[in-house]
């Protein structure tokens, strides 16, 4: 890649959107895992009764099995969200970065 | 006491998803059904790797398939590397012996999944061909990256392979009736060959069988679990309790305190985004779309199979736990209780003959074994591609290899990593092997991620930063698990362990990003000048592939 492509590529407004649309995606879901896994993790270390509590009268399951069954759907629904976006959105994105690459190479 | 210690490395180990069938296995009668089933699997398997012998021409072909696996395979191959037979006898024994804490495991397991997604396997696809070094030797040295890379690699490998074959010897020992030594050695010609003639291709076409046959054994299993008790999970675990108590539906005293907490999940999300034999997979798919795709699908299939596994264990409770056909009698008649034959690693096995019978028995068998083949042929493969492309390739030859010299190299290295892994199995048959995995997660988390994760996004990253940051990283992890409690008390009998934790993640981890980055921005070389400018160009590729399509052609 040469230096000039790089400038042209830089000042894409196509590439900036991209960049910032994804970095912006990418990081607010990963806080939204890390947020749900920690919080389940911590209160197992600070408070264990909790998860352990039965979820009603003369009912054996624990609070901590549909917790626990959330967090591995959260994971899933949340590689299906970015999966969907990315492949759709982001990528016209950096198709047009291309095409932008191309018209300006040839003119 | 022998009870407590079997039980701290049943934790130990299946909490890292891979170890190994503890305690003495006792040997089975030969199940013939068993058998039958297994050579079948070994047939086709080799029909496999002839055809894909015939495919594999390139250095290209033999690390990454060609480039031509969907994102569908590429998932359900990943999501295999991921179950390996003792991430399925491991965690539903947990789940048998301790309930919820084993569903406290799996989800660590599962978490790193979106973030490996959302952060590294876009850019990977994009910067890299065969091996992660390529990601970070990009606008880095390459010699000394690369071999700091491949150390990585190699060791995660080694150590990853010991687990496999110990528990692989006992597993076949005691389902197949076969010699502890006989069993390593068939594991290691078949994983040989595998690699050797089908490269990538059959690797993936093998762990792909095994994926799909792993995750209908398992299926059946819950299924059948769950028609006794109506589909009603409340009944279901209304039994298990009435059997052990109402402890087993809270969370146990696995996870106790809160650093101990935060650094297990810290070593299994970072540590599974620094595994070699899981980045390599993203190089077998054509772009990047399939590379987010196969993540997607990895994640619902490793997620649908920790939940089976959960409902597996509590159906052994229920099914295996009062039958006295699965009753240690001897074991029982020394320590009390109810121990089963083989140890609580055993729990499926012994659930798939109560569901389904001697024939469903050694189907699963069958599928155990073959999981342990699939396994150890996909670790071999990023070993050897470590030897061959970064080491043999870039550092050796300087990056002017030809593509046939690099190829026998890997071959070559392939056979080598195969003795050793034999050898390795039957050095450490009687040793305890709890620790291999967790250091091998560790070192993967330490070294392998940050080195890996900075190159991609830290446009002041240098060469001496990341050498530095990430060998300390990996010395701090293995320095750690030395003078932690497993491997300083349990292994070498001293009272108290010098570092008190059993996971070193958190702190090795923290070691290498606070040393990189000191070590980084405090670099005035005008190399180290160089590098940061380079990332301009670098991050443009990463962040849109332009420059990556051409690349892969050698």
């Amino acid at each position: 890649m040469t230096q000039e492509m790089i400038e042209a590529i830089k000042a894409d407004p196509s590439y900036r959107e991209l960049v910032t649309k994804r970095r912006g995606f990418a990081v607010r879901l990963s806080v939204a895992m890390l947020l749900v896994y920690f919080l389940f993790i911590l209160s197992i270390a600070f408070a264990p009764s909790l998860l352990g509590t039965p979820l009603g009268e003369g009912n054996v399951t624990t609070v901590g099995i549909p917790v626990g069954i959330f967090v591995i759907v959260f994971a899933f629904v949340l590689t299906g969200i970015y999966v969907r976006r990315a492949n759709g959105e982001f990528d016209d994105l950096s198709h047009q970065i291309k095409e932008n690459m191309r018209r300006d190479m040839t003119s | 006491m022998k009870y407590a210690l079997f039980a701290v490395s049943i934790f130990a180990t299946s909490l890292m998803a891979a170890g190994a069938i503890e305690g003495d296995a006792e040997r089975q009668p030969l199940n013939t059904a068993a058998i039958i089933m297994f050579l079948l699997f070994v047939g086709g398997t080799l029909l496999i790797t002839y055809w894909a012998a015939k495919k594999t021409k390139t250095a290209k072909d033999f690390y990454t398939a060609g480039g031509g696996i969907t994102g569908f395979q590429n998932g359900m191959a990943i999501a295999g590397d991921y179950m390996s037979a003792a991430s399925f006898l491991g965690i539903s024994g947990l789940v048998y012996l301790k309930g919820y804490d084993g569903l406290i495991y799996s989800i660590g397991f599962l978490v790193g999944w979106p973030i490996i997604l959302f952060l590294i396997a876009e850019p990977l696809k994009n910067l890299g061909k065969y091996t992660f070094a390529d990601v970070a030797a990009y606008r880095l040295r390459q010699i000394p990256i690369r071999i700091l890379a491949a150390s990585g690699s190699i060791a995660t490998v080694i150590l990853y392979l010991i687990a496999q074959m110990v528990g692989s010897g006992k597993l076949i020992e005691l389902l197949f009736g076969l010699q502890y030594e006989a069993a390593v050695v068939l594991v290691g010609v078949l994983m040989i060959l595998y690699v050797t003639f089908g490269g990538m291709l059959a690797t993936t076409w093998v762990q792909i069988i095994k994926a799909f046959l792993l995750l209908s054994g398992a299926t059946f299993m819950a299924v059948a679990v769950m028609v006794h008790y109506d589909f009603s999970f409340n009944a279901l675990f209304q039994a298990a309790v009435d059997l052990k108590g109402e402890e087993i539906m809270s969370p146990g005293g696995l996870v106790s305190d809160p650093v101990s907490a935060i650094s297990l999940a810290v070593a299994l999300m970072f540590g599974t985004a620094g595994l070699p034999h899981i980045l390599m997979r993203f190089f077998t798919v054509g772009d990047a779309k399939e590379a987010r795709k196969s993540v997607f699908y990895a994640t619902g299939f490793i997620g649908y199979f920790y939940i089976l596994t959960f409902i597996i264990g509590f159906g052994a409770i229920v099914m295996v736990f009062t039958n006295p056909e699965y009753l240690d009698v001897a074991k029982q008649a020394v320590e009390g209780g109810s121990p089963i034959l083989g140890g609580s690693n055993m729990a499926a096995i012994h659930l798939s003959h109560a569901v389904g019978g001697d024939l469903f028995l050694g189907f699963i068998s069958a599928v155990a074994f073959a999981t342990i083949l699939a396994v150890v042929s996909g670790l071999t493969l990023a070993g050897a591609s470590a030897i061959s492309h970064d080491l043999y390739a870039s550092v050796y030859k300087k990056g002017n290899a030809e593509s046939m010299a690099e190829m026998r190299v890997s071959k070559i290295a392939t056979v080598s990593l195969g003795v050793i892994a034999i050898a390795l199995g039957i050095m450490f048959e009687k040793q305890n092997i709890a620790f291999v995995v967790g250091l091998a997660f560790a070192i993967a988390a330490s070294a392998n991620f940050p080195i890996l994760f900075l190159s991609i996004y830290w446009s002041k990253l240098t060469t001496r930063g990341a050498v530095i940051g990430g060998s300390l990283g990996l010395a701090t992890a293995v320095i750690l698990v030395i003078l932690g409690p497993i491997v300083w008390v349990q292994i070498l009998g001293y009272a108290e362990p010098i570092f008190p934790y059993k996971y070193p993640a958190l702190f090795s981890v923290s070691v290498a990003f606070v040393s990189i980055y000191l070590f980084s921005i405090t670099d005035k070389s005008d190399a180290a000048e160089h590098e940061r400018a380079a990332f301009e160009a670098q991050n443009i590729r990463s962040q849109t592939g332009i420059g990556s399509e051409g690349a892969s052609a050698h």
